[in-house]
């Protein structure tokens, strides 16, 4: 794995490779292990360039728990505000010669660009409408945690996909993983071509609950409302927030998950989101273990990746 | 001056409807002669034109020289130098500069700066509205009486946004015969948008630029023309929708002529999975069977010529995120070539039609004086010599451009101007841009 | 490939070891066994059951993993972590470690880092089936089930029945792995 841009670039070996590496670290994540020496003299640039305390607070933990060094750049909007061009802010990261960088961006393909023009590996912490593969793998990590094996299953994701870099990823890891995805949204917060994407879209929330094991809701960013994607935060609720009856329709192991922070009242309740707590909040240390996996297969040399350990020779 | 004899060429002049091998003798920046095997006087100077084709040269309607305001991008200089290389010999230069062209004063200084270049000759466009706000008319009268004798109005790279003003730009514009080309766009259906809305843009998480934008606002320009009987010029198509509309608009007889970029016959948006904001430009580029829809226009005169929309960013501008970067391409350098590459020699487009659109084509919707041919006894010698089977490697950075936004940086392409004449001086010469006695290159 | 050894001969390394274990704790109390990824975790397993038929006590025993304290990963590239298992806490405990072939000691240096992240046992000892030599560390085994010194690159396997379907020590010459 050079880089962890997009899911599109990942196997299905390599997804599970990922969820695998992070089983085993969740421990060190839980803290019911010490940190490890894994990664010391790596030094990782977190380069926010978007507000994001929590995704940065997850990576920033990772990091520190394999003890690598991280240097933290945050920059709020476009480089080119400051005079300086974005090409010029990767050079220098170059030139202070950290091992990875991990980039958050407003701009969709700002991570591609920075890969072009660095030549250590680049984590996407999110970037525009694009791309967030760690909140991806982390997700799958947890669902796969309740529900083992994906194959077979069914998730809904419920909400503004068009505006959203958590759908597109989600969508990629969860076919990768054999899962059948259902869209419920309003048209208007639908990707242009989404029939293009492989996944069943549905009109009918209700219709659609019972038969899931995951129903995975996506934040709706009050600015959409003044966009008139839809007319108000009430009907939203109605047809597509999940409520108490809407809980009751589907099965009773099924998860309810959400990539956080939520807006209670509009994609779901309050009564819901506290009755689902429990794995929203593994979600956040699911998120430590997941990413100091990803920073491990990126960092950890240059080698062929080998698929066990038995080639290598016991010393 | 002295006298040259382009000896041999297949010479393809569209006006006349020429298409055959002969000597074309240009003496005093005139052509004196056009036949088989011209007898050679004493001091002429004969060029070899074996296996090369002999056209009238290049007239771009679409062209962004930068100057006055964004000289750091291009200049008069370096976008003329461009133009030649390009086989160009007119260049209508965009209004949006700084201060834009809305008075007889910059169209004046941009036109005698052309002069004194003397690459080409260089028309300025005025824009449509006063500082391109949209609001108020910009004095077509005054630009038109200038000395650029200004009879093409456009605020490109922004739309007029009202129908009230389009429509009374239009109607006022037949006091002077004068064509108004709209950027067609629906800026309330562009709100942040950053390429071709579709699977494409889905899957990269860009907000989309989608056709109907396009495809409404050439619809409505088209309605208002016919309705002031005025004369419209749309500007870099980029739509099947759109070369539909335009179709059945000349079915009709409405008084439109239409462009469409090399870019555009080229280049669909998969490529903007690369993320390199050389691919963004306005309209982005579209899909495939838009593509084919183009060429076809083009081919059979629904689109009447090929205009470059030359738009050169300073490098620093394009080095930022997509987002952020400008949109604009490179274009007078690689437009003949790229039109001989994909539609030419695949067979898509005869090579005299295709000398039209670059020639007779864009002369028919403004006046550019004695530019688009014919090459005949008594024209002014403005000629383009090509070898049509050279092969080359596009390098943004060896361009002319002060800019090297090309998107067809590392492409092999076949087909380059060799020599350029305006008014029978070499401004090309083996592919060399020669700069005029007065201003040194 | 040549056999060396076959699964009888292993069952009765891993019998003396079990005795020498015991010996050098007087007795089985306070003891942890810990395999090290991968062969030494079934190796383990079979020392702590056999400590347990001896002495008749309950001997808790688990897996370490020592990928992430390994100094190679630069040049080796990252490979997959097995599992740590530790059923008790380390601390004051005597922690034995186990596993199959004992060769430049790199893979118990990192082992050493594994236990001291866990806690601070009281002390640690290393048992090793095989024992070939060529230390790149100033490391030694306190029990060995077979000394065999062989050239260096030359390749040992130990064969566990758990892992590779039969118990067993084969030889094969450098290249040939």
């Amino acid at each position: 794995m050079r880089h962890l841009i997009s899911m599109e670039d990942l196997t299905r070996d390599e997804v599970v490779r990922i969820l695998d590496v992070a089983e085993q670290l969740l421990p060190i994540a839980l803290r019911e292990r010490r940190s490890v020496p894994t990664l010391r003299g790596k030094a990782v640039c977190n380069l926010f360039l978007e507000d994001s305390t929590r995704t940065r607070l997850s990576f920033d933990l990772a990091a520190k728990r394999m003890s690598a060094e991280v240097l933290n750049f945050s920059a709020k909007g476009s480089s080119v505000s400051k005079g300086e061009s974005f090409k010029d802010t990767a050079l220098t990261l170059n030139a202070m010669g950290v091992d990875c960088v991990v980039v958050r961006s407003h701009s969709a393909g700002a991570p591609v660009q920075l890969a072009s023009y660095l030549d250590v590996p680049i984590l996407n912490a999110g970037d525009g409408w694009h791309q967030h593969p760690t909140q991806a793998l982390l997700d799958v990590f947890t669902m796969r945690r309740h529900l083992g094996d994906l194959e077979g299953r069914t998730v809904v994701i419920v909400g503004d996909i068009l505006h959203s870099r958590v759908a597109r990823s989600e969508v990629q890891a969860l076919k990768l993983l054999g899962a059948e995805v259902v869209l419920v949204a309003p048209p208007t917060l639908l990707p242009p071509a989404v029939e293009g994407w492989g996944v069943r879209i549905a009109s009918d929330l209700d219709a659609v609950l019972p038969e899931v094991d995951v129903v995975y809701l996506l934040r709706v960013q009050r600015e959409r409302m003044r966009g008139a994607f839809f007319p108000s935060s009430r009907e939203y609720a109605r047809i597509w927030g999940m409520d108490e009856r809407r809980l009751g329709l589907v099965k009773p192991d099924a998860l309810v998950m959400h990539p956080g922070p939520m807006n209670r009242g509009v994609e779901i309740t309050a009564d819901v989101a506290d009755a689902h707590q429990q794995v929203i909040t593994e979600q956040v240390t699911n998120g430590i273990a997941v990413r100091m996996a990803c920073l491990y297969l990126l960092l950890a040399g240059e080698g062929p990746a080998l698929a066990g350990d038995d080639t290598e020779e016991a010393a | 001056m002295s006298e040259v004899l382009l000896r041999g060429g297949r010479v393809l002049d569209p006006a006349s409807g020429v298409d055959g091998v002969r000597d074309v003798h240009v003496a005093d920046g005139q052509i004196v002669a056009v036949g088989q095997d011209l007898p050679v006087g004493g001091d002429v100077e004969v060029v070899d034109c074996d296996g090369l084709w002999v056209a009238p040269g290049f007239v771009d309607v679409h062209t962004h020289l930068r100057e006055p305001g964004f000289e750091d991008a291009e200049d008069i200089t370096t976008g003329s130098m461009a133009g030649a290389a390009g086989g160009y010999t007119a260049l209508c230069a965009m209004a949006n500069t700084d201060p834009v062209c809305d008075s007889a004063a910059v169209a004046e200084m941009v036109w005698r700066r052309g002069r004194e270049v003397a690459l080409v000759d260089v028309f300025p466009v005025g824009s449509i509205t006063k500082d391109m706000a949209g609001e108020e008319l910009t004095e077509f009268g005054e630009l038109n009486r200038s000395a650029a004798q200004v009879d093409f109005f456009s605020d490109d790279g922004k739309p007029v946004a009202s129908s009230l003003v389009m429509r009374r730009a239009l109607q006022y514009a037949r006091a002077f015969d004068a064509v108004i080309c709209n950027h067609s766009e629906d800026p309330d259906l562009t709100v942040d948008a950053q390429m071709n809305e579709g699977a494409v843009s889905s899957v990269l998480g860009l907000p989309g630029w989608p056709r109907e934008a396009e495809e409404v606002m050439i619809a409505r320009d088209l309605i208002l023309a016919e309705g002031a009987g005025a004369r419209l010029h749309v500007p870099h198509v980029t739509t099947k929708g759109g070369v539909e509309l335009l179709r059945l608009a000349k079915s009709r007889g409405i008084r439109v002529t239409a462009e469409v970029t090399p870019h555009h016959l080229s280049i669909t948006d998969d490529a903007v999975a690369s993320y390199d904001p050389v691919l963004k430009v306005n309209p982005p580029v579209r899909l495939q069977e838009d593509v084919d829809a183009l060429r076809a226009a083009l081919a059979d005169g629904t689109i009447d010529c090929v205009g470059t929309d030359h738009a050169p960013h300073p490098p620093e501008l394009k080095d930022q995120e997509w987002e952020h970067a400008p949109c604009g391409m490179l274009g007078l350098e690689t437009a003949i070539a790229v039109v001989l590459t994909d539609l030419v020699h695949p067979g898509l487009l005869d090579p005299l039609t295709a000398i039209a659109r670059f020639t007779t084509g864009p002369a028919s919707v403004r006046d550019v004086g004695a530019h688009g041919g014919p090459i005949a006894p008594g024209e002014a010698a403005n000629l383009t010599v090509l070898d049509p089977a050279r092969t080359w490697t596009v390098d943004g950075a060896a361009l002319h451009s002060r800019a090297r936004n090309s998107p067809f940086h590392g492409r092999e392409l076949t087909g380059r101007p060799v020599h350029t004449l305006l008014r029978g001086r070499f401004t090309l010469r083996d592919g060399q841009v020669r700069a005029s006695e007065e201003v040194p290159a | 490939m040549s056999r060396l050894f076959d699964a009888d001969d292993v069952a009765r390394m891993l019998r003396r070891l079990a005795h020498e274990v015991i010996e050098a704790n007087h007795g089985a109390q306070n003891l942890v066994v810990l395999g090290i990824q991968t062969r030494g975790v079934p190796l383990a397993e079979r020392l702590a059951a056999l400590i347990e038929d001896i002495e008749g006590v309950p001997v808790p025993h688990g897996a370490l993993d020592t990928t992430l304290f390994r100094d190679d990963l630069d040049v080796k590239g990252p490979r997959s972590i097995g599992e740590t298992r530790v059923p008790v806490d380390v601390d004051g405990r005597t922690v034995v470690l186990v596993d199959d072939v004992l060769y430049t000691g790199r893979t118990i240096r990192a082992a050493l880092d594994a236990v001291s992240e866990l806690g601070r046992p009281a002390r640690i000892r290393l048992v090793v089936l095989v024992d070939r030599g060529h230390r790149e560390l100033p490391i030694r085994a306190d029990h060995v089930g077979k000394n065999l010194p062989t050239a260096y690159g030359d390749h040992i396997k130990v064969l566990v029945a758990e892992v590779d379907g039969e118990d067993g020590v084969v030889a094969e010459p450098e290249g040939a792995a």
